[in-house]
């Protein structure tokens, strides 16, 4: 595997000319957008890592006249802040990927679903999306988009969550499939993004699908902004080439004392020391919506796990039993082995429930608590014991 | 509870009775409230006509959408990993010393609710808290009382 160096790259936040994007959207054939956005090989960028060509695809093969383009901005990944910089600084390009998704599949309906944690950004988004609807119709799209709120729960973020929030009922995940490109938000065909993909896919129909692909490597096309915390002199969001190895990531980013580096926030992956260097950050090593955290020698990892078991505990939204439980006997097994409770090989018995979580949850919480668990456990043991 | 009643009616007729409007009259209550009284969600039930337990089971599903009563200042400190890092807990004693409250409770005066949340995305710059909806990042616990002294005078 070619290892590669860091390289920044200023996509999503470059200034362009709306107009002119969407007019050449605009101009464009439904199939040839989806076949350039599958061209590019742009994968989703909330983290689950779905390819977007294929979700407009889906979409736009379905018969009902109702559909809608959904933007996903309940960013709630503990480490991530990266959709709150992109609609603060470029929201008018996330209503311009919303628009060439909807002219893509067929859909005449935006919603955008802002976590409320972010509420304070509003009146901003509404006045630029004032602006935005009058250059759409003159340019002379049928396209309008609205805001939901949503009101602290980090499970929203699960698509079919949100749609039952939108819907007005508890954000509990729904069955899958159908999925919801067949069914979606009221029960229609719905293509729902994350905020830097729907940004990444207007930037391919600008530059065209050839020059975002010689970025990244063959399984992790492009770039993506990460929100980078924790022990670095340089906090902050950065945009970067996919493909570098965690090692090239913290020569970048590090205080020089780095013992371990979260990869994807709370529902991610550990990447301890020795493992720096053969560590490739992307879809073929450790995936990641955007969360880097670093830790250095002075933290405890025990801590670190604990507050990440504290925090499924709560947002677990109780539905389904593996889940619900798992979270909680999880947090109290991590207690009862750093109090000598119990022995430290019940650890062993945490990381078998922490495997029939990720198989019998109903959803991707639940499913995704075991990845921090047990990178953690397995390469800071002594941390959670002693 | 008259007031409340008039609020719920102002805000069906802005959002509608449809089941997709009970999250933004919910959050509505919650904006102009700070929480939603048993009488509130009894009159958004009447409004929608649906029963006052799939109110309550909305709403009690959701953090922000609280149905105990709160302060007219909802006080949010991220407890989540980088801001524990970097000092939650110095923030969170400060602002127990300053409002003779403890995480959970309301001042004496109806003010301040004191509460810890879930990541607010700030990480970046941690520790950080929500006053209501808006953000204050980069605490110390001096800025911390400049902060609240603030509130304290808009009374």
């Amino acid at each position: 595997m070619k290892k590669r160096g860091l390289n920044k790259v200023d996509l999503i936040f470059e200034k362009v000319d709306l107009r002119e994007v969407l007019t050449v959207a605009y101009n464009m054939p439904q199939a040839e957008i989806i076949q350039k956005v599958l061209d590019s090989g742009l994968k989703g960028r909330g983290g689950a890592g779905f390819p977007t060509g294929l979700k407009w695809k889906y979409t736009a093969a379905e018969k009902d006249p109702d559909k809608y383009i959904v933007c996903n901005a309940d960013e709630g990944e503990p480490g991530t802040f990266k959709d709150r910089e992109i609609l603060d600084r470029v929201a008018y390009k996330v209503y311009g990927g919303m628009v060439i998704a909807g002219k893509a599949v067929g859909a005449k309906t935006g919603i955008v679903y802002l976590r409320g944690e972010y509420k304070f950004l509003l009146p901003q988004l509404l006045a630029e999306l004032d602006e935005f609807h009058r250059l759409i119709k003159e340019i002379g799209f049928d396209f309008s988009i609205s805001y939901r709120m949503g009101s602290g729960a980090y499970i929203c973020g699960e698509e079919s969550a949100l749609f039952e929030s939108i819907e007005g009922f508890r954000g509990e995940p729904r069955n899958k499939p159908p999925y919801p490109t067949v069914s979606g938000v009221f029960g229609k065909p719905t293509s729902i993004n994350n905020v830097e993909t729907l940004v990444t896919a207007l930037m391919v129909i600008k530059h065209g699908p050839e020059s975002y692909s010689q970025l990244g490597t063959k399984d992790s096309r492009g770039s993506k902004v990460f929100s980078i915390s924790g022990d670095t002199p340089t906090p902050g969001i950065f945009e970067l080439e996919l493909g570098m190895t965690v090692q090239a990531f913290v020569n970048e980013f590090g205080d020089g004392d780095t013992k371990a580096v979260q990869v994807g926030g709370a529902s991610g992956f550990c990447v301890p020391r020795k493992r720096f260097e053969d560590t490739i950050i992307g879809f073929e090593g450790v995936p990641t919506g955007g969360s880097m955290k670093l830790f250095n020698s002075s933290r405890s990892m025990y801590n670190v796990l604990h507050n990440y078991l504290d925090f499924f505990a709560e947002e677990s939204c109780g539905q389904c039993t593996p889940c619900r439980v798992g979270c909680q006997q999880l947090l109290k097994g991590v207690q009862k082995v750093k109090k000598g409770e119990v022995k430290s090989t019940y650890l062993t018995e945490l990381i078998k429930l922490a495997d029939t979580m990720k198989v019998a949850s109903k959803c991707g919480l639940g499913q995704s608590v075991g990845n921090a668990f047990k990178t953690i456990v397995e390469n800071f043991r002594e941390e959670i014991i002693y | 509870m008259y007031q409340l009643g008039n609020l719920v009616k102002e805000l069906t007729e802005k959002h509608g009775r449809s089941r997709e409007s009970l999250m933004p009259i919910l959050q509505g209550v919650v904006e102009r409230h700070s929480y939603l009284t048993d009488e509130a969600m009894v009159e958004i039930a009447n409004q929608l006509d649906i029963s006052a337990a799939e109110v309550y089971g909305t709403a009690s599903f959701y953090t922000f959408l609280d149905t105990k009563e709160r302060g007219k200042y909802v006080i949010r400190v991220c407890k989540t990993i980088t801001c524990a890092m970097k000092g939650k807990n110095e923030i969170l004693e400060t602002l127990e010393d300053m409002l003779k409250v403890k995480v959970g409770e309301t001042t004496a005066d109806k003010q301040f609710s004191l509460l810890e949340t879930n990541c607010i995305g700030w990480c970046h710059k941690a520790p950080a808290m929500l006053i209501n909806e808006m953000p204050y990042t980069e605490l110390t616990p001096e800025k911390v009382v400049e902060i609240i002294k603030s509130y304290m005078q808009k009374k």
